[in-house]
């Protein structure tokens, strides 16, 4: 068995959502270089709804892929719903992760969270 | 285009080798300890292959012990030396920061049972000198263990004289030549050499086989107990036809290493002066004294394990040391040792080529290699960031 799903190869060398979104309205970063993962994720949020999102990452194949399906899983959707999205929910949607790369997926989810509470930050909302 | 670069986990095995051990499985399949014909007919192949093995490493034939491969020689070897310096109350070992993991796993091991473990600084490129052995012998010391050539930078360590510091002072030397036999020229007595491990699928022999080379008067210590095989220091059945083709792969590379090194260290540097051009990137271990086949670079800004996905979509199989492929958390030990920051670390790149590579082969990965890079890089935070220098690049231009 390879060690990656048809699915995460797919995200990961046709990775959906790639690049930066300029003046978004909410950002995050996770990781860092030392672990050898960070995920930058962009969002342009119009009435609570995420009209669209990039990302960015440095990492391993499961990270990129982890990325890329969690900003096809947000988009379009609302703050509110993105914000119950969980790292489980992206793994399984790649049809599964090794078990020593679902740390990717949290990533993923983290990243997202981050970006959402950068956006409430900038706006001076409390959650 | 496929291209197989990575001969320094494994080889294809050689014709030579297959053609070796097929007669031991389908008619002389004997076990060498039985008295019948079939039985005595595998002992003497069994007899020849010592003596013939023996011949490639300039020892005596009692001198082999055939093994399973190069981590349980190692395992044998050190374990064997700890012991015999127990006898005498002697217990400090020393070895090198960047021993293959059968080394530093055993030396972790004797660690905890009292044994104090000392590991040479292999500095930035990757070597130590036989000026810092002998500065680190003590009247204690019971054993020195270095590698003959690392796996994965391909620095060749200079055994020669570190065998001979060994010999001046009394101590036990052991060489983990796994990445050098067959590929480079060995002999033990020459090189002060007491104790070798090699495995035969690093030189187009079958997996699952090595050799134990230990001079005469060396008392071994079992890891495996049971019959009388191998002098009574390796118990279980012998593996005949993996030693058959073992023998036989090690005659052929002995018989061709000088042939071999100049077609794979050309090829070598063709690859090396190509990804040289790729900016912010870097090559591991010395360019001139290293292993004929060995390649290893880092791309700053990029994780290992990505770019192996990607070669390997584009038909090449090479390895990187980064954590993501090592299954821990921990960046290559080895390229943590000659300094490279965690960052970079992740971000490397091993090819290893053989004799059966091509010059249209390394030109096929001068065409991918960089594009792979920028790919990556391209969707990098980290690399936005150095570029737009919100943060600084470590590496040169």
């Amino acid at each position: 068995m390879a060690l990656y799903s048809e699915k995460v190869m797919d995200h990961f060398t046709n990775p959906r959502n790639v690049g930066v979104i300029e003046n978004a309205d909410g950002v995050g970063e996770v990781g860092n270089a030392v672990c050898g993962d960070i995920m930058k994720i962009y969002l342009k949020i119009d009435n609570d709804i995420i009209t669209d999102v990039k990302f960015e990452t440095f990492g391993c194949g499961s990270a990129i892929a982890s990325s890329s399906m969690a900003t096809e899983l947000i988009k379009g959707k609302p703050l509110s719903e993105a914000l119950t999205l969980t790292n489980k929910a992206v793994a399984e949607a790649l049809d599964g992760l090794p078990a020593h790369k679902m740390h990717c997926s949290v990533l993923a989810e983290e990243a997202i969270k981050a970006a959402i509470d950068d956006y409430y930050k900038k706006k001076g909302i409390k959650q | 285009m496929n291209v197989y670069a990575d001969n320094a986990a494994t080889t294809k095995m050689s014709r030579t080798a297959i053609d070796a051990m097929l007669p031991y499985m389908e008619t002389i399949f004997g076990n060498p300890s039985s008295l019948h014909t079939v039985g005595q007919k595998a002992n003497e192949a069994l007899c020849d292959a010592r003596e013939r093995a023996a011949r490639c490493l300039g020892c005596e034939a009692r001198e082999i012990y055939f093994t399973s491969g190069g981590s349980e020689a190692d395992n044998q070897a050190i374990i064997s030396a700890a012991m015999i310096g127990a006898k005498k109350g002697k217990k400090h070992i020393i070895s090198t920061a960047f021993e293959h993991h059968a080394v530093l796993h055993t030396l972790k091991k004797l660690e905890k049972q009292g044994f104090e473990i000392e590991l040479l600084d292999v500095g930035e490129k990757g070597n130590i000198t036989p000026e810092q052995v002998e500065k680190a012998i003590r009247e204690d010391t019971c054993l020195v263990t270095t590698m003959f050539a690392n796996n994965e930078i391909g620095s060749i360590l200079p055994i020669p004289e570190i065998g001979k510091v060994c010999k001046d002072k009394g101590v036990l030397f052991h060489t983990d030549a796994v990445q050098a036999a067959g590929h480079e020229h060995i002999n033990v007595k020459d090189m002060n050499i007491d104790m070798l491990s090699l495995s035969a699928h690093k030189f187009h022999g079958p997996k699952g086989i090595g050799i134990l080379y230990a001079r005469k008067g060396i008392n071994l210590t079992n890891i495996i107990e049971g019959g009388a095989q191998e002098r009574g220091k390796r118990g279980g059945t012998e593996n005949i036809p993996a030693i058959m083709g073992m023998t036989a792969a090690l005659e052929e590379a002995c018989a061709n290493i000088d042939k071999n090194k100049a077609k794979v260290s050309a090829l070598r540097d063709r690859l090396i002066n190509g990804l040289k051009k790729i900016p912010y990137s870097t090559l591991n271990g010395d360019e001139v004294n290293r292993l004929a086949g060995n390649v290893n670079f880092c791309f700053e800004g990029i994780e290992g394990e990505s770019i192996l996905l990607l070669l390997d979509a584009d038909g090449i199989c090479a390895s990187s040391g980064s954590a993501c492929t090592s299954g821990s958390l921990e960046p290559s030990h080895v390229l943590l040792a000659i300094g490279r920051p965690h960052e970079i670390a992740h971000g490397s790149l091993r090819l290893s080529l053989c004799e059966n590579n091509t010059e249209e082969e390394i030109d096929y990965m001068l065409e991918v290699i960089p594009k792979v890079i920028d790919r990556l890089r391209s969707m990098s935070p980290l690399w936005r960031e150095k570029v737009n220098g919100e943060k600084e690049f470590i590496l040169a231009k």
